[in-house]
Parts: C-alpha cells; sequence; structure tokens
C-alpha cells in the first residue's frame, strides 16, 4: 500500500522514474529563478494622493520633535532630582496635575505611536513577500495601534490620583 | 567611480624575460540553465590571466577556451552600452571596466547575475521589468507645444548644468539592482527610473515635469528610497544617484506644500 503511494507520488511530482534521465531538457525546462513582485505594465496605476509624501514628511518632523521629547523625559524620569528611585505613583500623580506634563506625555505619546507604525509599516512593505502576510502584518500592527493611543490618551486624561 | 582605474607600480616584481606578467586566477560564476537543472549552482573556472585585464576579458577567456555554453550580455565591452552589468565580488559592476588587479584576484572572483531580476540563463537576466519602470516615468522631451518646431530649443549652460548628472545614464540596471528596496519589492521603481524622470523634470526645455512628479509620488516611487546609497556606490558612471533621488523628494515636497 505504502509503496504505491509513493510511486504514484513521485510520478506526479515529476521526479523522473527512469534512472539516469534528465529532469529538464530544451523541450522542458525548469522554471526560472524569479524575484518577488515584478513590474508589470499593470504596476503603479493606482495612486493614492499624497499619502506616502506625508507619511516621509510625518517621519523627519516627528523625528526632530521626539528627540527633545523623549530626552527631557528620561532626564525628568530617570536622572535628575534623585534619578530612577523617586518615581512611584505619587510622583506620577504629582507630574499629571500640571497640564504641561499632561500635554508633553499626550504629544510623546501620539507622535511616538505613530512614528513607531509608520517605520514598521515600511519595514513590513519592504520585508513581507505575499499580499496576505502584509494585510495580516499591518492589520495587527494598526490595531495595536489604535488601542495603545486610545488607551493611553484616557488615562492622561481620566487620571484620578486618588484612586484606591 | 565604482571601479578605480589608478595604475600601482609593482615594488617586488624585476623587469626580465623571465617574469610573466600572467597570473592564476579563480572565477567563481553563478550557472543556472533551466534546460538542465532548477538549481542554480557555483561552477570554478582556473585560468592564467594579465591581471591588468578585465572581468570580461576573463569571461571571454572561459567562453572561447574553456566552457562555450556560459551565457552573458555584452555588446561594447567599454563601458557605454551597459549590457554586463553584474554582481562581482558581490558588489554591482561593469565586468569591462573592472580590473582584475582592483579586485584581489588572489581569491577566487565570484561572478552573479544582478540581484532582483529574473535569471533566464547563468549572468543574463530578463530586464523588461527594468525597462518597464523606465518607460513608466516617460523618459521623451514632452511640450505643450503641438506645433512642429521651426527652431532649436535653446537652453542656457546653466540651465543645462542643472541636470548633466543625470544625462550620463547607461541604463545598465547596477543601481537598481543593487537596491535592498527593490530587491524585496520588484515593484517599486528604482534607482535607474527615477534618475531618467530626474534628467527631464529639471530640464529647462521640457514641460511635464508636473506629470513625471505625480507618477513619482506614488505608492511605489520615491518615497520608498531609503537612502542606503548603494545604487550611488554601484553606478559605474558616478552619477551620484541618492542626490537625484533626494532632490526629486524635494521637488515634491516644495510643489506639494
Amino acid at each position: 500500500m505504502s509503496n504505491n503511494v509513493a510511486k504514484t507520488d513521485s510520478t506526479a511530482s515529476g521526479i523522473g522514474p527512469v534512472e539516469g534521465t534528465p529532469l529538464y531538457s530544451v523541450d522542458n525546462p525548469a522554471p526560472v529563478i524569479e524575484p518577488p513582485r515584478k513590474r508589470t505594465k499593470k504596476t503603479g496605476r493606482a495612486t493614492r494622493g499624497n499619502f506616502e509624501l506625508y507619511a516621509w514628511l510625518f517621519m523627519r518632523l516627528s523625528g526632530v520633535v521626539l528627540v527633545v521629547l523623549v530626552i527631557g523625559h528620561l532626564l525628568v524620569q530617570l536622572v535628575l532630582d534623585g534619578g530612577v528611585s523617586k518615581i512611584s505613583f505619587a510622583f506620577v500623580a504629582g507630574r499629571w496635575a500640571s497640564p504641561f506634563w499632561q500635554v508633553w506625555d499626550l504629544l510623546m505619546l501620539w507622535l511616538a505611536m505613530l512614528h513607531g507604525t509608520i517605520g514598521l509599516r515600511t519595514i513590513i512593505n519592504d520585508y513581507a513577500e505575499r499580499a496576505n502576510t502584509r494585510v495580516w502584518l499591518k492589520g495587527l500592527l494598526y490595531t495595536a495601534t489604535v488601542f495603545t493611543i486610545l488607551l493611553g490618551t484616557l488615562v492622561i486624561f481620566t487620571f484620578d490620583p486618588n484612586i484606591r | 567611480m565604482a571601479t578605480p582605474t589608478l595604475e600601482k607600480t609593482d615594488g617586488g616584481a624585476e623587469p626580465g624575460f623571465a617574469d610573466s606578467p600572467y597570473i592564476t586566477v579563480t572565477f567563481r560564476v553563478r550557472r543556472f540553465n533551466p534546460e538542465v537543472s532548477a538549481e542554480a549552482e557555483w561552477q570554478d573556472f582556473t585560468f592564467e590571466m594579465d591581471p591588468k585585464e578585465r572581468v570580461l576579458d576573463g569571461l571571454h577567456k572561459i567562453k572561447w577556451d574553456l566552457d562555450g555554453t556560459l551565457t552573458f550580455r555584452r555588446s561594447c565591452a567599454h563601458g557605454i552600452c551597459g549590457s554586463d552589468a553584474m554582481r562581482i565580488n558581490g558588489k554591482n559592476r561593469l565586468a569591462c571596466k573592472t580590473l582584475i588587479k582592483d579586485i584581489s584576484p588572489e581569491k577566487p572572483i565570484t561572478i552573479e547575475p544582478i540581484k532582483g531580476l529574473t535569471v533566464l540563463k547563468d549572468l543574463v537576466v530578463d530586464m523588461e521589468p527594468f525597462f518597464q519602470a523606465y518607460r513608466d516615468v516617460m523618459p521623451f522631451l514632452i511640450t505643450k507645444d503641438t506645433n512642429e518646431p521651426t527652431r532649436e530649443r535653446l537652453q542656457s549652460a546653466e540651465d543645462r548644468e542643472r541636470f548633466d548628472d543625470t544625462t550620463k545614464c547607461i541604463l545598465c540596471a547596477a543601481c537598481t539592482s543593487s537596491c535592498p528596496v527593490f530587491w524585496n519589492d520588484g515593484q517599486y521603481f528604482g534607482p535607474a527610473a527615477i534618475v531618467n524622470a530626474h534628467r527631464f523634470i529639471f530640464d529647462s526645455r521640457d514641460e511635464a515635469g508636473e506629470q513625471r512628479l505625480e507618477i513619482l509620488n506614488d505608492r511605489d516611487g520615491v518615497w520608498r528610497c531609503r537612502t542606503t546609497f548603494n545604487c550611488t556606490d554601484a553606478c559605474p558612471r558616478g552619477i551620484e544617484i541618492t542626490k537625484a533621488i533626494q532632490e526629486v523628494k524635494r521637488a515634491l515636497i516644495t510643489r506639494r506644500i
């Protein structure tokens, strides 16, 4: 039985049943080695307006702003005024009592999340070969981004220092 | 630029009849023949060669004297036609502009087809997707004036200088097939197409710059460039390709916003 199956398989998959017979010939060449997603005459017809331009520009501008925001954040949290040991619930509550830090953290949250999302989207576009893989990876990415941004925003605005 | 050609004098070698300029070189060539096997494999050829000769001369020696089945493209053999771009020791170069002595011939010299395009046989690739991208940027003069011109289209020396660098392109595909974005996604226009669009966008006589910018503003256009400078390193004509792409980006930003 198993012998039989193996025999049928080998014939179907094109593995030569006769020893010494070459697999490929002039009339039966092997498939050529193709790169992923070739350009054809139909490529590049669907335009998406200026989205790519704005995404590219956003990466540059948000990057510059994030350098200030993140380094400032790290200094305040980890270096100045006692270092990392000072961080506690009370410290965070105290900071978020001031609208300045609320705006700072909100801006940092939105910019960092969008900056990271666009960057990951670029990586997925570059490295995911199959269309299905791209769709799923990007779907996962956008879901995670929306969830994190909404949750973070909610916490910043509804933070209750008297929570028990 | 990619292939330094400055002669270096051999300090140790004594001139004389006994001294032969020939050295033993090994060409490790990536062979692929779909009529024989579905797998590409390396094949070594070892032979005597003058180190002042070019890689193309070595390939000729293989094809003419050692193994006539070796397949590669070459036309003018003098760095102008752009037929013999290949991956030599892991870098895209023109075989006809690369001297043996410049690529450490004491080790085996690896020769592969350029990446990112369908390999048809040995070093021959299907250039059609590359030329499709080239056609898509409309690489020809477009004017709004439909009448037949009655005199030459004049241009000042400064206006000509603006796009001088990008006129040097020979369409050898060394840049496009060195681009990591193109390797993974062949839908990207690639540096060569953008260079040739740049040549017309910044030409004062041409009137379809806006149209070409719109094409390159697309998803697979200039915004996919990661500024890795692979194209600039690969260009056998020394075109500052990444700078040209950057100029197209800047033109898009200043016109759109």
